[in-house]
């Protein structure tokens, strides 16, 4: 095999020049609470929704529409903002927040979440939802359109990165290695895909159920440069994608493993099977919102 | 059954292989041509293939336009879901495999990735029907007309012959959503001039006569035997006519309401099953509408085809002209 050919395992990038300030992380983190927060609202309406899908990525959301990703206030369709397009689409309800924040949709649209006539679903629509860039839902799609997009944006000259979210058991899907041979093949250098490894998906265990070890293994043999991060751990992770965004232009698709909990923030639902899908009653409620309010203070 | 030697159009009579089926489909040329054409006027094409490009001939294409041309190998769904990402951007993919694969192995690519989200995806699905004869069922496509059809915002195109695919292809410029284009294997006869084919508009079928006694709602390959069929008939003083229903999504209903309101049989043709695709579509019209127009479904009775060269196929399955033409016959004779 060329080398070029082959991918990586990268080592942890030198960080002193993207290390983040304890002002940046306390606001960061105070947003991916928002997102779980938020969440919890969202939910008690639509009375279902993935509470812990959504928990384990709110940093990765946070650090990407707060920090990485080049957006611009009010605009959802600007030609050259960097594309987020989500595999796991059931955890949009997190994301929906934050595109109102950003004045992509007024605010009053979220307290509507899944009613008839409002455009907010359980997985997101492009169509209807200013600032979704793809519609997913079907698991396993999303690798191949961010590749798409990706493609597009060498094309037409409009420079900006395409990331995508995974989930590890969307890793099963066939689809997904299609487009990871045909991304590193392709040079689909400002291609960022992020895999939210909660380590859970509905019926078990992701391992238990398929394995995915080697996962880093697997991507670099891919031709992918791949990293592993605490996803939690929003000054690494922002501090790693910060790096990754500003890189040199390389050849090599990029692949973060993020090192989640699912459910994090609520110590009831952390990896609990259970909590991929439910409701919380009032009194619940009112305990996790508490539970998240004295864990952003710790 | 007696079997005739197949038309071996564009064959040369010497060996040839893989990069010689581009002369043996000089049908294909109009799909490359038409895509050239368009990439020179500033059209924001981007063209993709699965491993296909010497079948479809877009290898055509990809010499001419090689930044323009996306070479997907052997994973068509990862192939139309990257269009649909690719048409996020400004451009206008046109991708292009077996239409078996297409409308089969990336139908949930399709519906979901081009058609929910409305982008202006292209998507051939070539060597339609089974036109790969002997290649076997998992090749043949008798059912791309029922699927595609029946996914909201798609529209759904079945050309005639080379010209007007180009055409077709042409007019599918000012189409903002998805469309599905049923091709076949680049060897057809020509059924109109590049004049006449110039003409056609997405939507509006091309009515060549109206029979009082019988007219034929013919779409894409089964055009030409259908106006043998239609001279077949006149000759025995039956009052025939057709109808070249290329589209199949939006349908023309004037045209179906015209002929049922002035024919006594409506026949339909098609390289399908008559389940779901044009037979399907056209019986919807008239019940609709409370027709009392007879219908005749011709094509594909839900079943699979079996292997042989397809000329021998058409013959087999009486969707060559002489079997159109009795078939129409005895439809007109069973209702009298």
């Amino acid at each position: 095999m060329p080398p070029e050919a082959v991918g990586s395992i990268a080592e942890p990038p030198q960080t002193d020049e993207v290390a983040l300030t304890a002002k940046e992380v306390a606001a960061l983190e105070e947003k991916a609470m928002f997102v779980r927060t938020e969440t919890v609202r969202l939910i008690s309406i639509a009375k279902t929704g993935h509470y812990a899908s959504t928990f384990s990525c709110a940093e990765i959301f946070a650090s990407l529409y707060y920090d990485v990703m080049d957006l611009r206030r009010g605009q959802p369709d600007w030609d050259e903002r960097d594309r987020f397009v989500m595999g796991k689409g059931h955890a949009a309800v997190g994301l929906y927040p934050l595109l109102a924040d950003w004045d992509f949709f007024d605010k009053s649209i979220l307290d509507e979440y899944t009613r008839l006539g409002n455009p907010l679903g359980d997985h997101p629509d492009m169509t209807i939802i200013p600032g979704i860039d793809f519609s997913s839902g079907t698991l396993g799609h999303a690798l191949s359109t961010g590749l798409g997009m990706a493609m597009g944006s060498k094309i037409t000259g409009k420079p900006f990165d395409v990331f995508v979210l995974l989930g590890d058991g969307e890793l099963h899907e066939g689809q997904i290695w299609e487009a990871a041979m045909s991304a590193s093949h392709h040079q689909a250098s400002n291609l960022i895909a992020i895999v939210d490894r909660n380590q859970f998906s509905l019926d078990g265990k992701v391992d238990d159920i398929i394995g995915l070890e080697p996962l880093t293994d697997r991507w670099a043999s891919f031709g992918w440069e791949v990293h592993e991060v605490d996803g939690h751990d929003i000054a690494a992770l922002t501090a790693l994608l910060r790096t990754l965004k500003n890189r040199p232009s390389g050849s090599k698709p990029v692949v973060v493993i993020a090192h989640t909990v699912k459910g994090k923030g609520v110590e009831f639902m952390e990896s609990e099977l259970g909590w991929h899908l439910g409701w919380l009653d009032d009194a619940d409620e009112e305990a996790v919102y508490a539970e998240l309010a004295e864990g952003l203070k710790k | 059954m007696t079997l005739t030697s197949s038309a071996s159009v564009g064959y040369r009579g010497k060996s040839w292989q893989l990069t010689d089926m581009i002369h043996q489909a000089p049908g294909f040329h109009a799909l490359s041509d038409t895509l050239i054409e368009l990439t020179e006027e500033g059209h924001p094409i981007v063209v993709g293939t699965a491993d296909l490009k010497y079948s479809n001939g877009l290898v055509t294409y990809q010499e001419r336009y090689p930044d323009r041309f996306v070479q997907f190998g052997i994973s068509e769904q990862n192939m139309v879901s990257a269009a649909a990402g690719l048409a996020t951007t400004g451009l206008q993919p046109f991708v292009a495999t077996f239409a078996s694969f297409m409308s089969l192995l990336t139908v949930e690519q399709m519906r979901t990735d081009t058609a929910y989200t409305n982008l202006p995806v292209r998507m051939i699905g070539h060597h339609a029907g089974f036109m790969l004869g002997f290649y076997g069922t998992s090749h043949h496509a008798t059912e791309d007309l029922a699927i595609t059809r029946s996914m909201a915002n798609m529209t759904v195109l079945a050309p005639a012959d080379p010209n007007q695919l180009s055409a077709l292809i042409r007019e599918t410029v000012s189409i903002d959503g998805p469309v599905y284009i049923r091709v076949a294997r680049g060897r057809d006869p020509e059924v109109y001039t590049k004049d006449d084919a110039s003409t056609i508009k997405i939507g509006k079928a091309v009515v060549h006569a109206i029979g009082s006694d019988i007219t034929l709602i013919a779409t894409g390959t089964m055009v030409h035997p259908s106006k043998e069929a239609v001279a077949q008939l006149n000759a025995k003083g039956i009052n025939a006519g057709l109808i070249d229903m290329h589209t199949i999504k939006p349908l023309d209903l004037d045209a179906i309401m015209t002929a049922a309101d002035a024919s006594t049989v409506i026949m339909t043709v098609e390289e399908h099953n008559v389940i779901g695709g044009l037979g399907g579509a056209v019986a919807e019209v008239l019940a609709d509408n409370g027709s009392p127009a007879r219908l005749v479904r011709h094509g594909v009775q839900d079943a699979y085809v079996p292997v042989g060269p397809p000329t021998h196929l058409y013959r087999h399955l009486g969707l060559d002209a002489d079997g159109i033409a009795a078939k129409a016959a005895n439809a007109l004779r069973a209702g009298k």
